[in-house]
């Protein structure tokens, strides 16, 4: 048997996983957490650096929180500069 | 996919009842239902008791004894302030328990972003996105009655199904792109609204396969009523699957 066809016969390991509880927002209302991790990741990236692993957290997130129509909206206020938050770390 | 549509989880003409249960939300709230139907059903049979007991006692020919100089009754009044209080609560306390269990959100495994149109639905997934980034995104339309299949429900089905994973704790992000709608579906016990820019969060933890429909629920348009959701609930490999071939 080749290598090939037992990595086949393997089941293949997935995850699902998403954004967790959050203490901040507890409430039926999630429109603050999807707004606030999209705040949280740009303040990371802007002191450490697009490559900081652990700004993943805050991308995973938003990205799993905020409609993608928000995102791209956000993204567009950002390179605007009318983002109506601070992004600066 | 190749799936075996077995139609139970539709509701049926003149339909009474409820639909059948899938998710342990759903059986909260109709084991709330039974269990205030209780009561309903006490004070439906005291109150016509009463009722009737009045009309046959004391009508114009028969006229039992009446308390003519009785206009106060410190003990009666007691009673019937205090028996209504006490069943409010009994009604009331089941009531919120299940209200805030059902508002927990505690640790889910997938997040659907559900977003209501003038007049459909669309859906996102994003937990698991593909290489480019991608999220899995599509919009869900009723099929109009000229183009239903054999089998396919009038006014129900859609061209694509919100496919979920069975036994996973979901988390449904709902809101709207123009006015307020409604993301329906009675077997899972989900009714929250879709409004335009506020992110509602529910959630369900779907315990069999099945294929589960619902409706907008919140009037919002000409064809409000033409804006049907079906869940299609399958295996968590299938649903794999299912992700992979999107
Ligand atoms: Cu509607």
């Amino acid at each position: 048997m080749s290598a090939d066809a037992k990595a086949q016969e393997q089941p293949v390991k997935r995850v699902l996983q998403t954004v967790g509880f959050d203490a901040r927002f507890p409430n039926q209302n999630q429109t603050k957490h999807c707004f606030q991790s999209y705040i949280d990741y740009h303040k990371c990236i802007n002191a450490k650096g697009e490559d900081f692993a652990p700004c993943k957290q805050f991308s995973r997130a938003y990205k799993s929180l905020c409609p993608n129509d928000w995102i791209s909206r956000f993204d567009e206020q950002r390179e605007a500069g009318t983002f109506p938050a601070s992004l600066e770390p | 996919m190749n799936t075996v549509i077995v139609l139970l989880d539709a509701p049926e003409p003149w339909q009474i009842g409820f639909q059948d249960s899938a998710t342990p939300g759903f059986e909260g709230i109709v084991a709330l239902h039974d269990s205030i139907l209780f009561y309903l059903v006490l004070i439906l049979v005291s109150v016509f008791w009463i009722l009737f007991a009045i009309i046959n006692n004391f009508n114009s020919t028969k006229s039992g004894i009446t308390y003519k100089y009785l206009n106060h009754g410190t003990l009666l009044e007691l009673i019937w302030t205090i028996t209504p209080a006490l069943v409010l609560i009994a009604i009331a306390f089941p009531s919120f328990k299940l209200l805030y269990t059902l508002d927990e959100v505690i640790d889910p495994s997938l997040t659907i972003k559900v977003t209501g149109h003038q007049w459909y639905w669309s859906y996102e997934y994003s937990d698991m996105l593909a290489e480019n980034g991608e999220s899995i995104e599509f919009e869900s339309y009723m099929v109009p009655e000229s183009d239903l299949e054999e089998g396919q429900l009038r006014l129900l089905a859609v061209d694509s199904n919100l496919i979920v994973p069975v036994n996973t704790h979901i988390r449904f992000i709902v809101t709207s792109t123009d006015v307020i709608h409604d993301f329906a579906v009675p077997s899972l016990g989900l009714k929250i609204d879709a409004t335009p820019g506020r992110l509602n969060q529910t959630s369900a933890l779907i315990e069999r396969a099945g294929i589960f429909y619902g409706q907008c629920s919140e009037i919002c348009g000409v064809w409000h009523g033409f804006m049907p959701i079906v869940v299609e609930a399958v295996e968590v490999s299938d649903f794999f699957a299912w992700v992979d071939s999107n």
